[in-house]
C-alpha cells in the first residue's frame, strides 16, 4: 500500500475515532449525571433527616407535635404487613413457577397463564389498591387492616416471585434433572430433592427484591383506604384484657412507613418533612439493604454455581 | 532413504517476496500461554494454511493478526508480527489496531451478516471508511459481488436482509464484505466447517481466485482442502509451530513425526 | 425400559424384593405425585384468578357509573369534578395531567437511559460495567415516594430559583423527577437487548476496521433496535401508572392544560386523592376511581403489549 494511500486511512481512521471520543465522553457524562444526581439527592435527604434519627424516633407514635412524633406504629406495622406478604407471595409464586416450569404441558392454559404472568408484572401497583378495595375490604369483608394490606402486596410481588423462581430452575441443567430420573425419582422427588434445593439461592434473591418493593409502596396501601393516624399496635396475641386472640391483629388497623412519610410530606410545616426526611431514610436504608442483599447473593450463585 | 537435510529458517523456505511475518511471537489468554516462539513466514499474493488438533492456537494465531485479541481484556502479545512492505510490527502498542483491520480484513467460521441488507452489508467496509457517494458504493458493491461470485444470485434483492440468504451465500456475502475494503490480507478461520460439501467446493474456488489479489491466511481442519488450496502450509501442536513448508512437501514429505502423524490421521 | 425390569426380575435376589415394593407402591405414589401436580396447577392459576379479579372489579364498579354518565361526556369533558355538588366527569383533564407529566419524563429516561446502556455496554472498560450495573439495580429499588419527597422538596425550589412564578406544586417537577426514576429501568432493559447482539456481529465489524461508534450505530443498535424500542415503551408504561410522586408534586387538583408549569392531577393522583377523602363506598365519586382506573389499566395494557411483541422479537432473531 503506498504511502499517500496509509495516511488518508490515517486520516479517516482519526475522524472516526473523533466520534468514539464524543461519543464515549458523552455516555460517560450521562452516566455520571444520572449517578450524580441521585446521589445528590439521597444526600440532601440525609442532610435533612439524618437528626431526627433518635431511638425516641422509633419507640414514638406520631404526634400533633412534629419534635415529639415518631415512627413506632409505622415500622411495627410494616413489619406485620410483610409477614403476611410473604405468607402469601411466596408460597404461591414458587409453586406457581414450578409448575409452569417443570409440569405444564404445552397447551392453551399454560400460553395464557404466561401471558397472564408477563402482564401482571406490568399493572401499575395502584390497581392492586382498586383490587382489593373492592374485593378484599368490601367483598370479602376484612376492612382496612393489616391482612388486606398484605394479601394486596403479596399479589403485587406474586409476578417478581414466578419469575425469579422460574429463571432459577431453568439454570438447572436438563443432565441433572435426568440423572435423578434415570434413578427412579418421580417428578415431584426430582423437584423436591433437587431442583428447590438447587433453585433456593435464585428463589431467595427473588423473595428479597419482591418484598424489598412492597416495603416501600405506598400507592396500593393508601388506596385500601389505611388510616394514617395511628397511635397504637396491633393487639400481641394472648395480651391484654380480654386477652387477644392469635389472629387478630390481622385485623387490626395499622399504618406503614411510606404511608407514614407520605402524611408527613403533606402537611405545610416544615418540621413535619424533617420527620418525612428522616423516616425516608429509613425506608432507603430498608430497602437499599434488601436490594443489596439479593445483588450479593445472585452475583455469588453466578460465580459459584457453574453447572 | 531421506538425505538430512540443513535446518533453514521457515523463511527462507518461501520463494516469494514476504508480506507478512511472525517472529518470535507469543501470545497469552491472561495467564495461559496459548502461543509459543511462533515463526511464520507469509508468501504475498500466496494461499499459507494453518493446520492441527483442536485448542493448538490456529484461531488465536490468525485472530493476532488483525488485531482481534485487543477487544477483549487480559490478552497479551509478544514478539512481533512484521507487515510488509512497510516493515511496521503489526502487534505494537503504538499501532492502531483499527488501521490494521481495515487492511487485514477477515472471514469467521460461522457466517455472521450485519442485521442489515446485503448491499448495506457489502458497503460496510466502506462506509466505516466515511465513503457515501451513492455510486461509488455500487460499484465497489457489484465488484466485491462479482469477486465473491454472487452478484448472479443476489443482484436483484440488493435490498433483501442478509439472513435471508442460505448458508452457503451468507458465507460468500461475508467474503464480499471483506473483499468490498480493499484488504491486502485476508484471514479466513474455517470458512467452510459450517457449510455443505457444494457449498465448499464454491468458497474454494474463490478462495483460489482471489488470490490472484490478495494474500490469503486460512485455518482449516481438512487435511484435503489445506492440500488442494494452500501454497504453504503450517502445522501446529500445543501452541508451537511445528513445521512450515511448501503445501505440496509437506504433505508428501514431512519432515517431523508429528507432522506425518498428523497428516496421516494417525494422531493420539 | 420394561427389558431392564425383566431382567432383574429374573436376577432374583434382594432387588426383587425392592421391585414388589415398587410395583406395590406404584398407585400410591401416582395417586400423589397428582394431587401435588393438582395444588401447583391451582398455585398457576391464581395467576389468572389475579387478572381476571382486577378485570372483574373495574368493570363491575365501572359499570354502575356509566349507569350515570354517559361515556362520550366521560372520554371528552373537559371538566372533571366528581365530588361537586354538580359534578362533572369528563376525564380529559385527568388524562392530559398523565400525557403531560409522562411526556416529560419521556423527554429525561429515554436519552439518558439509552446513552447510559450504549456506554455499558459497548464503551465502558469491563470492571467500570460491572460496578455500575448492580448500582442502577439498587436505583431502580428505590421507593417511589422518596422520589416524591425530592420532587416536592428539592427540584421544585430548584426550579423556582430558575422559573419565577413556578407554583409549589407543578407537572415539570413531577416529570423530571419521574423521569431520573425510570432512567435505570430503561438503561437495563436496552442494555439487556444490546448484549444479547451476539459478539461474532460485533467481531465481524470490528474486523473491518468499525471503530466502537460506528460498531454500536451500525452493528448493535440496529440489531437490538426493537429491544431498546420495548425499553422505551415499558418505561413510559411505568410513568403512565406512576403513582406517588405526581400526587406528592403535581398537585392533586384536576386542571385541564398542556403546561407544565401548572399544577395538575394525573389519573392516579385522583384515585390517591378520593381514597384519601373516605368517600362513601357506593357513591359516585367512588366509583369514578374505578373507572379512571380502568383507563389507566387499558392505556398500561396496550404499551405493555407493544413493549412485549418489540421484546419478543430481539430475541427470536437471536
Ligand atoms: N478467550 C480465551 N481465553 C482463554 N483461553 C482461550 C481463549 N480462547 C482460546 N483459548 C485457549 O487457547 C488455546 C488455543 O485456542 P484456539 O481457539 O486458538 O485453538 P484452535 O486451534 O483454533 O482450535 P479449534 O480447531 O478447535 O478451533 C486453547 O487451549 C484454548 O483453550
Ligand atoms: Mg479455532
Amino acid at each position: 500500500m503506498a504511502n499517500k494511500e496509509r495516511m488518508a486511512l490515517r486520516g479517516i481512521i482519526a475522524r472516526n475515532q473523533r466520534w468514539d471520543l464524543i461519543v464515549g465522553t458523552v455516555g460517560l457524562l450521562a452516566t455520571a449525571l444520572g449517578v450524580i444526581i441521585l446521589t445528590l439527592l439521597f444526600v440532601d435527604l440525609v442532610l435533612d433527616g439524618w437528626h431526627r434519627l433518635t431511638p425516641d424516633f422509633f419507640l414514638n407514635f406520631p404526634s400533633r407535635r412534629p419534635e415529639e412524633a415518631g415512627i413506632l406504629s409505622a415500622w411495627v406495622g410494616s413489619a406485620l404487613v410483610m409477614i403476611v406478604t410473604a405468607f402469601t407471595a411466596v408460597p404461591l409464586g414458587v409453586a406457581a413457577a414450578i409448575y409452569l416450569e417443570e409440569y405444564a404441558p404445552k397447551n392453551w392454559i399454560t400460553e395464557l397463564i404466561e401471558i397472564n404472568v408477563t402482564n401482571l408484572a406490568a399493572v401499575p401497583s395502584i390497581i392492586y389498591g382498586l383490587l382489593a378495595l373492592g374485593l378484599f375490604v368490601y367483598i370479602l369483608g376484612f376492612g382496612h387492616s393489616v391482612l388486606t394490606a398484605g394479601l394486596t402486596l403479596g399479589l403485587m410481588i406474586l409476578p417478581i416471585i414466578i419469575v425469579a423462581t422460574r429463571e432459577a430452575l431453568r439454570a438447572i441443567p436438563v443432565a441433572i434433572r435426568e440423572a435423578a430420573y434415570a434413578l427412579g425419582a418421580t417428578r415431584w422427588q426430582v423437584v423436591s430433592d433437587h431442583l428447590i434445593p438447587y433453585a433456593s439461592g435464585g428463589i431467595y434473591t427473588g423473595v428479597i427484591i419482591g418484598l424489598s418493593r412492597a416495603i416501600g409502596e405506598t400507592a396500593p396501601v393508601i388506596t385500601i383506604g389505611a388510616l394514617t393516624f395511628i397511635a397504637f399496635l396491633p393487639p400481641i396475641p394472648f395480651s391484654g384484657d380480654p386477652p387477644a386472640g392469635p389472629f387478630d391483629w390481622l385485623f387490626s388497623p395499622f399504618t406503614v412507613l411510606p404511608i407514614q412519610m407520605f402524611n408527613w410530606l403533606s402537611r405545610p410545616q416544615s418540621a413535619f418533612h424533617v420527620n418525612a426526611a428522616a423516616t425516608g431514610i429509613v425506608i432507603i436504608v430498608a430497602t437499599l439493604a434488601m436490594n443489596g442483599i439479593a445483588i450479593w447473593l445472585r452475583s455469588r450463585i453466578r460465580s459459584k454455581l457453574k453447572w | 532413504m531421506n538425505e538430512p537435510r540443513k535446518p533453514e529458517s521457515n523463511a527462507a523456505i518461501v520463494t516469494e517476496p514476504l508480506k507478512a511475518e511472525t517472529r518470535k511471537f507469543n501470545f497469552y489468554y491472561g495467564d495461559n500461554h496459548a502461543l509459543k516462539n511462533v515463526d511464520l513466514p507469509v508468501a504475498e499474493r500466496r494461499v499459507t494454511a494453518l493446520i492441527g488438533p483442536s485448542g493448538c492456537g490456529k484461531s488465536t494465531l490468525l485472530r493476532s493478526f488483525n488485531r482481534m485479541h485487543d477487544l477483549y481484556p487480559g490478552n497479551r502479545y509478544e514478539g512481533e508480527i512484521r507487515l510488509y512492505p512497510d516493515d511496521v510490527d503489526l502487534v505494537s502498542p503504538t499501532v492502531d489496531p483499527i488501521e490494521i483491520r481495515m487492511r487485514i480484513s477477515m472471514v469467521f467460521q460461522k457466517p455472521n451478516p450485519f442485521p442489515k441488507t446485503i448491499f448495506e452489508n457489502v458497503a460496510y467496509g466502506l462506509m466505516v471508511r466515511g465513503e457515501k457517494r451513492r455510486s461509488v458504493l455500487e460499484e465497489k458493491v457489484e465488484e466485491a459481488l462479482r469477486g465473491a461470485a454472487l452478484w448472479d444470485e443476489v443482484k436483484d434483492r440488493l435490498d433483501d436482509l442478509a439472513f435471508n440468504l442460505s448458508g452457503g451465500q451468507q458465507q460468500r456475502l461475508c467474503i464480499a464484505r471483506a473483499l468490498a475494503a480493499d484488504p491486502e490480507i485476508i484471514l479466513f478461520d474455517e470458512p467452510t466447517s459450517a457449510l455443505d460439501p457444494i457449498a465448499t467446493a464454491s468458497i474454494e474456488e474463490l478462495i483460489a481466485e482471489i488470490k490472484e489479489k490478495v494474500t490469503i491466511l486460512i485455518v482449516t481442519h481438512n487435511m484435503q482442502q489445506a492440500a488442494r488450496i494452500s501454497d504453504y502450509t503450517a502445522f501446529m501442536y500445543l501452541g508451537e509451530l511445528i513445521e512450515f513448508g511448501r503445501t505440496d512437501e509437506l504433505f508428501v514429505r514431512p519432515r517431523k513425526k508429528q507432522t506425518e502423524d498428523y497428516i496421516t490421521g494417525r494422531f493420539g | 425400559m420394561s427389558d431392564a425390569m425383566t431382567a432383574a426380575d429374573k436376577g432374583g435376589g434382594s432387588s426383587s424384593l425392592y421391585l414388589d415394593r415398587i410395583r406395590t407402591m406404584r398407585h400410591v405414589r401416582n395417586g400423589k405425585e397428582r394431587i401435588i401436580e393438582a395444588i401447583l396447577f391451582v398455585a398457576a392459576f391464581c395467576a389468572v384468578a389475579v387478572t381476571v379479579a382486577i378485570v372483574a372489579i373495574l368493570l363491575y364498579e365501572a359499570s354502575t357509573f356509566f349507569a350515570h354518565v354517559s361515556l362520550v361526556e366521560f372520554l371528552t369533558g373537559t371538566e372533571w369534578t366528581p365530588l361537586f355538588e354538580r359534578a362533572s366527569f369528563g376525564m380529559l383533564p385527568l388524562l392530559v395531567g398523565t400525557v403531560v407529566t409522562s411526556f416529560i419524563a419521556f423527554l429525561v429516561a429515554g436519552p439518558l437511559g439509552f446513552l447510559i446502556a450504549m456506554y455499558l455496554s459497548e464503551f465502558a472498560p469491563p470492571k467500570l460495567a460491572e460496578v455500575l450495573k448492580p448500582f442502577l439495580e439498587l436505583l431502580a429499588g428505590v421507593p417511589t415516594i422518596v422520589y416524591g419527597y425530592f420532587a416536592l422538596l428539592f427540584v421544585t425550589p430548584l426550579l423556582q430559583k430558575i422559573i419565577p412564578g413556578l407554583p409549589g406544586f407543578n407537572m415539570l417537577s413531577a416529570g423530571l423527577v419521574m423521569g431520573l426514576m425510570i432512567v435505570p429501568y430503561v438503561a437495563s432493559v436496552s442494555e439487556d437487548a444490546m448484549r444479547a447482539v451476539p459478539m461474532a456481529l460485533r467481531e465481524g465489524s470490528y474486523a473491518m476496521g468499525a471503530t466502537r461508534f460506528q460498531t454500536a450505530m451500525w452493528v448493535v443498535l440496529p440489531a437490538s433496535f426493537s429491544g431498546v424500542m420495548a425499553a422505551f415503551v415499558l418505561g413510559v408504561s411505568r410513568a403512565v401508572g406512576e403513582t406517588m410522586i405526581v400526587a406528592i408534586a403535581a398537585g392533586q387538583q384536576p386542571n385541564f392544560t398542556f403546561d407544565p408549569r401548572e399544577p395538575a392531577a394525573t389519573i392516579t393522583a385522583f384515585i390517591v386523592q378520593v381514597a384519601m377523602g373516605d368517600l362513601p363506598h357506593g357513591s359516585i365519586g367512588y366509583q369514578s376511581i374505578f373507572a379512571v382506573g380502568l383507563v389507566l389499566v387499558v392505556i398500561t395494557l396496550f404499551f405493555n403489549l407493544i413493549g412485549q411483541m418489540l421484546r419478543r422479537r430481539i430475541r427470536e432473531v437471536y
